[in-house]
């Protein structure tokens, strides 16, 4: 294919990928905008009231980057792991494999779909969040790289999540039993100094606490780990993903075996 | 000729060590048009999986119109157009957006795909239905809905497995009436079907695959030519108790009015209305039991050794 031809192609994988989601608005963009708004009053306004301050800000301002960045986790990994796998379950997935398009247009086209979907879902969190604080933005630079690199990140694994996936369970076990647990831990409540030596040595191997706190350097100016290494982190990790994903593709691996 | 594909000692071992493909080579002529044929479970969606890289070969090599497809597989892909056996596109997209998103696979430009998806969607009879969801159309309008899908691009080569699966025969007469036509304008064509008499009526070359292996592949006329049996269908007008003995038959019998005849082309049927006479046996009708196909992939496939040399 030419690059004419390849530019078409990714085109039309991610307008159909950014198209079913919202044919479906009421099942990808209403829950989250609801769920996020629910920890807003009650972890914000009802429960956060009377924990006082957090870095230095009050629990509110603290915890919005926090849900806005988990926002972004969730909806990213579960559009492309559903998507993916719905292409596999209902056979369509052999109308992408039949045509002449390069294995990393695909994942290309899947991935910025689902990317799309976190940031969109982010904006519209992000725009609730002004009902019940104040949100500035400290470093806007770092806000849109660390929101872009962290939908790409989970959009990746939410693709190798549907490449391995043989049932729609495997689907939803990744999500309940490693993602929320590691974005719950993650920082997003609470800052790391809360936790003692230990757990605060623990919790800096889940990648999801440099995503966190680099969101959060960049809209309140304050992070428990260094902001440029939490990018660089996220940066090997998008490369990394990439790359596995891209093995897998080219293997055929629960697609053409 | 040019061959428009090539498969050479093509073999695929499932995981788990079932080996559905055990290195079978056919070539397809430009312009022919190709019957893959074989019982349930032979191996010919395996075949056609992997020609259409769907499917990883386990060895073996497959050239398309003489593109390798370990070499250069997006050429090789861009002269196939696919029409599975299963439905696979998705159900809740409409007609129209199926056939558009499917052309952008290809790279080709809007403008182009609207003009490819009008022209073959009015061919087939599907224009009218162009707005509707797909899960909405009947099995026939699912299966054409494939064809025109797989023409979208305009490939060189068509494979269609099992096209006519559930079609009604009215719609099954337009369906060929519309591959011949494809086929006389240049576009060879591959096909699996169960029914032997589209492929008798359709195919001028076929390979037949059991078990893993070709077990015959040649033309039509001289495969056929090799079928040296055919069983007759006597209608009788007088009960029979038993089959009668005939020299030179063999014959059995059906229910009291029918009887099935094994007559060897080079016998002929003569004889065999001679002897009925003698014995009193009186005929009020005859056909034959199959189409000359599938008298000889019944016979094939049941290893009878019923083949000239």
């Amino acid at each position: 294919m030419n690059r004419t031809e390849i530019a078409i192609a990714l085109f039309t994988l991610v307008h159909k990928e950014i198209r079913r989601f919202m044919r479906i608005w009421v099942q990808t963009l209403v829950p989250p905008a609801i769920t996020m708004t629910l920890y807003f009053v009650i972890f914000g306004n009802l429960i956060g009231s009377r924990i006082g301050e957090m870095g230095g800000f009050d629990y509110m301002q603290y915890v919005v980057p926090g849900l806005i960045m988990m926002s972004v986790i969730t909806n990213s990994y579960a559009n492309v792991a559903s998507s993916f796998y719905s292409h596999k379950f209902q056979h369509c997935v052999e109308e992408i494999l039949v045509s002449p398009m390069p294995n990393w247009v695909i994942l290309f086209g899947f991935v910025i779909g689902g990317a799309v979907r976190g940031i969109l879902v982010g904006i519209l969190v992000s725009l609730l969040s002004l009902f019940f604080t104040k949100l500035q933005v400290d470093n806007l630079f770092v806000t849109i790289l660390v929101i872009i690199l962290t939908a790409l990140l989970f959009a990746l694994a939410g693709f190798i999540n549907g490449i391995f996936a043989n049932k729609f369970d495997d689907i939803a076990i990744i999500p309940t039993f490693i993602l929320t647990p590691l974005t719950y831990l993650g920082g997003v409540f609470y800052s790391l100094d809360l936790l003692p030596d230990f757990w605060r040595a623990v919790s800096m191997v889940n990648p999801i606490v440099y995503m966190v706190n680099a969101f959060r350097y960049g809209i309140l100016g304050v992070s428990d780990v260094d902001v440029y290494f939490s990018i660089g982190m996220i940066g090997f990790f998008v490369v990394i993903f990439t790359v596995f994903s891209l093995w897998l593709l080219n293997r055929g691996v629960g697609i053409r075996q | 000729m040019a061959l428009a594909l090539s498969v050479k000692n093509l073999k695929k071992r499932y995981k788990g060590g079932v080996e559905a493909l055990k290195g079978i080579t056919f070539e397809v002529e430009q312009g022919d048009f190709f019957a893959l044929l074989g019982p349930n479970g032979a191996g010919k969606s395996t075949a056609i999986g992997i020609i259409s890289s769907l499917m990883n070969k386990s060895e073996g090599s497959v050239e398309i119109f003489g593109h390798d497809i370990d070499v250069s597989l997006s050429k090789a892909k861009k002269e196939i157009g696919l029409v599975p056996q299963e439905f696979n596109f998705n159900q809740f997209e409409t007609v129209y957006s199926i056939l558009i998103t499917q052309a952008g696979y290809y790279g080709i430009p809007a403008s182009r795909a609207k003009v490819n998806t009008e022209k073959y969607l009015r061919a087939l009879g599907l224009w009218e239905k162009r707005d509707s969801p797909s899960r909405m159309l009947s099995g026939g309008m699912k299966r054409r809905l494939m064809i025109v899908r797989a023409l979208i691009h305009e490939p060189k080569l068509l494979i269609l497995d099992e096209p006519t699966a559930g079609v009604d025969i009215e719609l099954r007469r337009t369906m060929w009436t519309f591959l011949e036509d494809l086929n006389k304008k240049g576009t060879t064509i591959i096909l699996t079907t169960h029914y032997l008499e589209e492929a008798e009526s359709l195919c001028r070359t076929i390979a037949i695959i059991d078990e893993g292996k070709i077990i015959r592949n040649g033309s039509m006329s001289s495969l056929l030519k090799q079928l040296n049996v055919e069983t007759l269908v006597l209608d009788l007008k007088e009960p029979l108790s038993e089959a009668p003995k005939l020299d030179g038959y063999v014959c059995s019998r059906v229910n009291d009015y029918t009887l099935n005849v094994e007559v060897d082309i080079e016998e002929g049927v003569n004889k065999l209305f001679a002897l009925l006479t003698e014995r009193g046996i009186k005929v009020t009708s005859l056909r034959n039991k199959a189409n000359r196909l599938e008298e000889l992939f019944i016979r094939l496939v049941n290893k009878q050794d019923t083949f000239s040399p």
